[in-house]
């Protein structure tokens, strides 16, 4: 009765509990790397030199395309392990990936093609830009589609095409652009000096502002989504377990004022980082253990034990030297960017 | 035909992965190139082999850049527009798509962004490193897609619970029986397209400078062109052996498919060798066949006569479409001798000692920089067109593997990425045209070690563009 059987059950009971907690690592990592360098292209437009254009995209370049591998870890890792999760959310959320992945065509290019262009410069400094600025968007509205949730029938998809579309999705989209600019801002306090640090400092000071509006403004509508979001909150004692969140979240905004007014340079990057691990935290909250909210959990959309056991065994391996290699690459370009970057001349270019 | 979803999707995946293969087939021999410019550089110290990984590292990272991003577009394909696909076979591929990105992808962004832009901060040795982790992270990276793709091909180690394949033996999912040629043969294929890439664009080089021009400003490209035709000239033999290997899996494992590259109708032994055909799938014959008799038996079977299956043998709604298979093939085996003719005629040029002044050819050697990808993609049409009507051959069909979205959203996505593309991979190739034109910098200007012990100083020169306008370095006079 113990035997075989009952073993593979509660594996898969704890498999797609193991995996949904190494996706969700997959996609916070995601949200703060590639989150800080999108922030910095949010920021480019506003530079105000050419030379404060190639010091912010200088500290990103070398980084840059490791920080946007989690995204595709995150697909692939869906695919991995919780495949009928993504049948169903990627046709939902079509639109919105679409144009995501194109604005991420564009920024991706512009760090290339900026060093070689000429004339052509301000072509790749907007499409930066606006890569940036949309793919940043646009992954704000699949989270907001996400949280709203999706009409499905079984293990199909059954909406429209712009189901995705709605005030909450669209409000959604602009936190995340206040967000990642105050990830991009504190990231260039910490990496750059001068007079660009200083303008830094305050443009991250009016994204922290605009971030926690969005957040609050977020949270007050998530609850009324849908009856069980509203439930898990506010039903006792889950109260009582839940309350730290919003109020950590407080204290570490206020902490971050503070830390910009007083000139700290790395201490604003890690507690903006921390802002959004307790937001990604509340969300969390609100919405496991569904995978396609509210139709599907994780154990509804889990691949077979056996494959679930093959995909963990490699990334039980190969998970902490990723960690390690992508550590050492932040590491060799620790430290402030040079305030001279002679003509655009990086390193190999 | 119809414009349905399913129409669309097919044509957004052909384009987008059409597109995207021609980066990769580039960098993962590009990188094993510099890798092996470097370890020169290191062993012999010859300035030359720094000169010239600066240059080709220019050419790397426009091309990496391009296959990044185009490829982004393909993790995501599958779930947006094969849904349906990804239900069936997710417990089988995504495994296999998830290690990719763990073990390669991870790997070489890691290190690219050393390789690229941290010479001066690591020293020499744990660059060489990063670029040799750049190079294995393209090769592992082919080595788990092409895993996937060829499970597509002739899947094996799972069986079928619940209309979905669910995984059974995970050694022969991976290792499935047309993975390990087909394995060597796209990566083969990867580097010949390299190696004439370069020794075509260093042809050129040679063929716009006099012949009086200084021998340092030429001396880069002619160690290029040299060690480029020397792979080429070893590896094409082989290369030719392994495809006609890879035949033999076909034959063995997709018999419908081989009958479309060969245009055989009927099961037949002693099978001419066809050169041209035009296939008619109404009438199901051939017409204007020019071939070989027997010849056609022997190379596929090794004996003439050899017995090969014909597509009368299964349905039509079971077939491939004919001709694109039947020619797609032949233009890639035409591209392969082309190749053999380029080395053997190198090795004559090499013993009358004209190598580098032969201009009729260095004129040859310059029209085949791009026959590699030519080879590449027409391979790659003859074996996914050759699949076809099957998406998991046997057992699941392409028009079965759709996403439930609106043909208007598939329309719309389809124009936007031909835009994009058209625009983006434009510029990409004006730039590296550019960077080509630029050519190697002159030996001369390598200024030696104290350079690199230089903090925060990039090594090269400061940059003016490519576009010719600024900067104290001139083009280089016509």
């Amino acid at each position: 009765m113990f035997g075989f059987g009952m073993d593979h059950e509660g594996l898969a009971f704890w498999l797609p509990l193991i995996w949904s907690g190494l996706i969700a690592v997959a996609v916070a990592m995601y949200v703060i790397v590639d989150g800080f360098d999108l922030g910095v292209g949010i920021l480019f437009k506003a530079a105000r030199s050419e030379n404060w254009r190639d010091r912010m995209m200088f500290s990103v370049a070398p980084i840059w395309d490791g920080n946007e591998t989690w995204l595709i870890l995150g697909g692939g890792g869906l695919f991995a392990v919780f495949h009928i999760a993504y049948a169903v959310l990627m046709p939902a959320l079509y639109v919105p990936i679409i144009l995501m992945l194109i604005a991420l065509i564009f920024r991706g290019v512009a760090f290339e093609f900026r060093f070689k262009a000429d004339r052509s410069k301000f072509l790749w400094d907007n499409a930066f830009f606006f890569g940036s600025l949309l793919a940043t968007f646009f992954q704000g509205m699949v989270l907001g589609a996400f949280v709203q949730g999706f009409s499905t029938d079984g293990r199909q998809f059954t909406g429209g095409t712009f189901d995705f579309l709605t005030p909450f999705s669209v409000l959604t989209g602009l936190s995340l652009i206040f967000g990642y600019g105050l990830l991009g801002a504190t990231w260039c306090v910490m990496k750059t000096t001068g007079e660009l640090e200083i303008w830094a400092r305050r443009m991250a000071v009016r994204f922290l502002v605009a971030t926690v509006v969005a957040m609050a403004a977020v949270s007050v509508w998530v609850p009324f989504l849908g009856r069980q979001i509203e439930t898990r909150w506010f039903s006792w004692p889950n109260i009582a377990f839940l309350a730290p969140i919003p109020l950590v979240t407080a204290y570490v905004a206020y902490r971050l004022l503070r830390d910009l007014e007083e000139g700290r340079h790395v201490r604003p990057f890690f507690l903006t980082v921390g802002l959004f691990l307790l937001g990604y935290l509340g969300l969390g909250v609100s919405l496991f253990p569904y995978i396609v909210p509210p139709s599907l959990t994780i154990w509804d959309t889990a691949n077979t034990v056996n494959s679930q056991l093959f995909a963990l065994v490699g990334f039980a391996i190969v998970l902490p030297m990723t960690f390690a290699y992508t550590a050492y690459a932040y590491y060799v370009f620790r430290g402030k960017v040079a305030d001279e970057i002679s003509g655009g001349g990086y390193g190999y270019h | 035909m119809e414009f349905d979803a399913l129409m669309l999707s097919r044509i957004q995946f052909a384009f987008t992965i059409a597109f995207h293969i021609i980066f990769p087939a580039f960098t993962i021999g590009l990188a094993s190139w510099l890798a092996a410019l470097e370890f020169n550089w290191l062993r012999t110290g010859n300035p030359l082999y720094r000169t010239l990984f600066r240059f080709w590292v220019k050419v790397f990272a426009v091309s990496f850049g391009l296959g990044v991003v185009s490829g982004i577009v393909m993790s995501y394909q599958f779930g947006t527009n094969w849904s349906r696909f990804s239900e069936f076979t997710g417990n089988v591929l995504g495994p296999v798509i998830a290690y990719e990105v763990i073990t390669a992808f991870f790997l070489e962004a890691a290190f690219l962004g050393i390789m690229l832009f941290g010479w001066e901060r690591v020293g020499d040795r744990l660059h060489f490193f990063a670029t040799c982790m750049v190079a294995l992270g393209t090769l592992i990276s082919a080595f788990w897609i092409l895993s996937a793709n060829s499970w597509m091909q002739t899947p094996d180690g799972f069986a079928i619970e619940n209309g979905k394949a669910v995984p059974v033996d995970w050694f022969r999912v991976v290792f499935n029986p047309s993975f390990p040629l087909r394995y060597a043969h796209m990566v083969m294929g990867c580097y010949l397209t390299t190696a004439f890439a370069v020794a075509g664009m260093s042809a050129w080089m040679l063929l716009r400078h006099p012949h009086d021009a200084p021998a340092a400003k030429l001396a880069g490209s002619r160690r290029s062109l040299s060690m480029a035709l020397w792979f080429a000239t070893i590896f094409v033999p082989i290369q030719i052996v392994i495809g006609d290997l890879h035949g033999l899996g076909v034959l063995k494992y997709q018999p419908t498919k081989l009958a479309a590259v060969e245009g055989n109708w009927d099961r037949m032994a002693n099978m001419p060798l066809r050169l041209f055909a035009i296939p008619d799938e109404v009438a199901e014959t051939n017409h204007y066949e020019i071939g070989i008799p027997k010849i056609g038996s022997w190379v596929l079977t090794h004996a003439f006569d050899g017995v090969v299956p014909g597509l009368k043998e299964v349905p039509r709604d079971e077939r491939p479409p004919v001709w694109p298979v039947f020619f797609s093939f032949r233009i890639m085996v035409g591209i392969g001798f082309a190749m053999l003719g380029i080395g053997l005629w190198s090795l004559y040029l090499r013993w009358k000692g004209t190598l580098f002044s032969n201009r009729l050819f260095l004129t040859a050697a310059m029209i085949m920089t791009p026959s590699g990808f030519g080879a590449v993609l027409f391979g790659w049409f003859t074996a996914e067109i050759g699949r076809q009507p099957w998406v998991v051959y046997g057992h699941l069909r392409t028009a079965d593997a759709v996403s439930p979205i609106a043909a208007g959203a598939v329309t719309a996505s389809l124009l936007t990425f031909v835009v994009v593309y058209a625009f983006v991979f434009g510029f990409g190739s004006y730039y590296l045209a550019k960077l080509l034109r630029r050519g190697p910098d002159p030996v001369e200007d390598i200024r030696g070690d104290d350079l690199d012990k230089k903090p925060k100083r990039p090594f090269s020169v400061p940059d003016e563009g490519l576009e010719g306008r600024s900067g104290h370095r001139a083009q280089p006079a016509e």
